[in-house]
């Protein structure tokens, strides 16, 4: 059999998985040779390296290309190899058995549309088969063939095919995967993988080769809300473009683009592509294209674009099923890296609420570290909020990994958006920034004109630790330099804008704090605030009001004592408040808040 | 361009955005074949007509003249950035391939890819492998980490899912990436048809019934017969091929390319 010239284009990528030793290289290898679709002399090529060194040949040598795979007969590592079949061409991923491996397996069952997962008849339904079937349900991998391998063991018998499809078929309906059908084969001795076997007449079903042919491709994405992460902004020439990749839904020029989590909002002016004639108006799901605004709005990497009407959650707390990869144990309570679509933040494990043992779905124990290759439902909290959505309503922005040290350690699923203590802040502040009216003259002309970007500089600590001294100096070294500054006493509002509310411990005041500064910075000043009669959570409130205008934190105290989260400056001791105020001033130039030198052109730290 | 070649090209054009966001000092490989040409193409294509990192050629002193003369028409076109590493040192002790062709791959190529990379500190390579090319290949990752003396640890390699790829790693050590691992060998002749990408003219038969298929350094790499003009009769022909890519390719019998690549070869 010879595959015939084709000039076919779906491509549809599948994974072979399954226990070790149960025979996925051998299948995948029998596959290959028994449709004519292996290289010319490669065959006879391994067949003599097997010679040469005196073992008997299999099938599986084909694609386990280390030495040490096919000394040790097991695949280490991931392999992907090309394969074309009447109308389709088929990339099939090869992966690990091994549990040593499962990271592996990962790399490529995560890049699958679906699986054959393999199954020896002999042994049965083993650990890893389990397991793997598992990892495919939070992969997203819905589309499952189970291929009951080495028949020939237990003498082609029906009912040994039949309890193994009834154990496997239970434990796949727990996790809502439905599986497509069950193949009694052997792979090596080539029973129903490309041809019919005469062994067992019982089975009236297809081959696996067939079995690939009714393998669906997946559905576009572009019906869906847009989500374009932002992966880079770049300026090589007059242009500003927004690069990135949208991971659903279509864009298309005059679009309204809100930008989550910062709320900042643009129309788009162009669409960007090299070399492509006609020059597009639009892009849609899956596509790395370049989008230019109609204002130049400051934007980063890591938000997420959509339309105003379906826009992503944007919070700091989950709930998730992660799967864990790294060397080192997950702990509670320690630092990770969470990247999501193309964001990065630092996050923690606020609760390990629950193991989940693959093999018995139902068990639950608690425990507050989870181990190498262990699944695990949790709760995640950021230090930033950030954009996202449930994998149930979108896949790309529905997943995220985490970082530990150096490593892509675990990959996780996000299951539930859990409210945290300023969501009622966040909604109003989002509501209000995307419907914002804005005038001609933009955030970017107001920091050309002014030579500083707004910022607000929040002095924080106990009484008599001299804030007001700083705040005072502050102000007065930034005028004099040329910056737009002003000093925002909590004080002076109470007795305005606040002489009407009778609770002076309602959360009302903070609100209104929050929103003067919000203004004062719209108009591009550098806001120096001591909010002495406030505690640390309202300075969070002040925070997600002001968002995301840049906040340096300042924390006085008179001896050494712990400073808040998030403070940027921390000084204790008796002062010297011309010295303070410069390295305040410091600290503005290193964030971008102030160009680099006076009268210069204004070089700040991020692109316009 | 049908479907899958704008897949392709989608998924290499958020690599290199990957690339370039995540490495300071990023440089790619161009050896001036078609994988290669394809993947300078790819790099114009992600910044809009640019190329913001250097191009690294390894030149070993052997390659094709031709080469060189389309290299340095297109540097000049496309306003390159043109870095050349060659290990003058090996040289001068007279290395060639009658010496041995996995000393010399190693010797000429990777040595003396090894030695610009520390010289220049490239923290990030780019370089056109492609999974379908051969067995070690098929098993790399988009982004693949080589420790401290340039070698690739197989054995412990990082999980890759989600388009989240390795772009943290010690000091001292790199990142190779590769950008066009998903394509195969029609895939980059269909795309060179779709986009009009110049190619050097000895991948086409001239008359006498030989072109290159793959190229590398003259001594080892042999023309095939085949009497394709054209970007369409190359297509043509490989739809009928079962023959392997790489036969020309001298190292890539026994076991060179493992060894050759575990050293750090591309």
């Amino acid at each position: 059999m010879h595959a015939a010239p084709t000039t076919a284009t779906e491509h549809l990528n599948i994974v072979i998985v399954g226990h070790v030793d149960h025979g996925k290289s051998t299948l995948l290898g029998r596959l290959y040779a028994d449709t004519g679709s292996l290289p010319e002399g490669k065959l006879d090529k391994v067949r003599d390296i097997c010679r040469r060194q005196g073992k008997e040949f299999e099938y599986a040598f084909l694609f386990d290309a280390f030495l040490e795979e096919q000394e040790q007969g097991i695949t280490i590592d991931t392999a992907r190899t090309f394969f074309k079949w009447r109308d389709r061409h088929y990339i099939i991923i090869d992966a690990p058995g091994h549990k040593e491996f499962l990271k592996n397996m990962i790399s490529g069952a995560a890049r699958a549309e679906a699986a054959l997962l393999v199954i020896d008849a002999q042994e049965g339904v083993k650990e890893q088969s389990k397991k793997h079937g598992y990892l495919l349900s939070l992969l997203g991998v819905r589309q499952v063939a189970v291929v009951v391998n080495k028949m020939d063991l237990v003498g082609y018998r029906q009912d040994v095919f039949e309890a193994i499809e009834k154990e496997y078929r239970e434990f796949l309906s727990q996790l809502k995967v439905t599986p497509e059908r069950f193949v009694p084969v052997s792979a090596k001795l080539g029973d129903n993988i490309a041809n019919k076997s005469t062994h067992m007449p019982w089975y009236q079903g297809l081959t696996v080769l067939d079995s690939l042919g009714l393998f669906r491709k997946e559905t576009a994405r572009d019906k869906q809300p847009l989500r374009f992460p932002v992966q880079d902004v770049y300026k090589f020439d007059a242009r500003r473009i927004i690069a990135g990749r949208l991971a659903t839904g279509r864009v298309k020029v005059g679009d309204k683009l809100v930008f989550s989590p910062s709320n900042k909002s643009a129309l788009v002016k162009t669409v960007e592509a090299f070399n492509t004639e006609p020059v597009p108006t639009e892009a849609t799901a899956g596509q790395s294209t370049g989008l230019t605004l109609d204002e130049q709005i400051f934007i980063e990497r890591g938000e997420i674009a959509s339309h105003e009407d379906s826009a992503p959650v944007v919070s700091t707390t989950f709930r998730c099923n992660l799967f864990w990869m790294g060397r080192r144990p997950l702990e509670a309570g320690k630092k990770y890296l969470l990247r999501l679509a193309t964001r990065e933040v630092e996050c923690e494990v606020a609760i390990i609420h629950r193991i989940i043992d693959a093999s018995d779905l139902a068990a639950r124990e608690t425990r507050t570290i989870v181990g190498r290759n262990e699944v695990a439902e949790l709760t995640i909290r950021t230090k930033a909020p950030i954009a996202f959505d449930l994998y149930g309503d979108s896949e790309v922005t529905g997943r995220f990994v985490l970082v530990d040290q150096y490593d892509v350690s675990g990959g996780g699923i996000m299951t539930e958006a859990v409210k945290d203590e300023h969501t009622v802040l966040r909604e109003e502040a989002r509501r209000r920034d995307i419907a914002w009216v804005k005038g001609d003259v933009g955030a970017d002309d107001r920091a050309r004109h002014f030579g500083h970007r707004a910022a607000l500089v929040l002095i924080t600590g106990g009484r008599h630790t001299g804030k007001s001294f700083l705040a005072r100096r502050l102000e007065g070294q930034l005028v004099a330099d040329g910056r737009h500054t002003y000093l925002l006493d909590g004080a002076n509002l109470r007795r305005g804008l606040d002489a009407d509310l009778v609770d002076e411990n309602s959360g009302e005041i903070i609100r209104r704090f929050g929103e003067v500064a919000r203004l004062l910075i719209d108009t591009g000043l550098i806001v120096v605030s001591t909010t002495n009669a406030f505690g640390g959570a309202d300075h969070q409130a002040i925070r997600t009001l002001v968002h995301p205008a840049p906040v340096i934190a300042v924390h006085m105290s008179k001896g050494e004592e712990t400073p808040p989260p998030n403070t940027d400056l921390a000084f204790a001791g008796p002062k010297d408040f011309d010295a303070l105020a410069a390295q305040v001033i410091a600290e503005l130039k290193t964030r971008g808040v102030l160009a680099e030198a006076l009268g210069a052109k204004p070089q700040f730290h991020y692109s316009i | 361009m049908n479907n899958h070649l704008r897949q392709l090209e989608d998924q290499s054009v958020y690599i290199f955005r990957e690339a370039y966001k995540h490495f300071d000092n990023l440089a790619m490989l161009w050896s001036m074949g078609k994988d290669s040409t394809v993947l300078l193409w790819l790099a114009r294509k992600a910044f809009f007509g640019h190329v913001p990192f250097p191009l690294i050629h390894i030149d070993t002193s052997y390659k094709i003249p031709a080469m060189i003369e389309y290299r340095d028409r297109f540097a000049r076109e496309w306003r390159l950035n043109l870095v050349i590493g060659q290990n003058k040192e090996a040289l001068a002790k007279g290395m060639n391939h009658t010496l041995g062709r996995v000393e010399c791959c190693t010797a000429l190529k990777t040595n003396g890819l090894k030695n610009l990379i520390a010289e220049k500190g490239y923290t990030g390579v780019i370089l056109g492998v492609r999974a379908d090319e051969e067995g070690t290949r098929a098993k790399e990752r988009y982004f693949s980490p080589r420790d401290k003396h340039g070698d690739w640890d197989f054995r412990e390699q990082p999980p890759e899912l989600w388009d989240q790829f390795k772009t943290t790693f010690p000091e001292g050590t790199h990142i190779r990436i590769h950008p066009l691992l998903d394509w195969t060998e029609i895939n980059i002749w269909e795309y060179i048809r779709a986009e009009s990408i110049p190619i050097i003219d000895l991948y086409f038969d001239k008359g006498e019934g030989t072109r290159y298929r793959s190229l590398g350094c003259a001594p080892c790499t042999a023309p095939i017969k085949s009497t394709a003009r054209t970007v369409d009769e190359i297509i043509e022909e490989l739809r009928r091929t079962t023959v392997a890519e790489r036969s020309g390719r001298a190292q890539d019998e026994g076991r060179g390319m493992e060894l050759l690549r575990k050293d750090g070869y591309m």
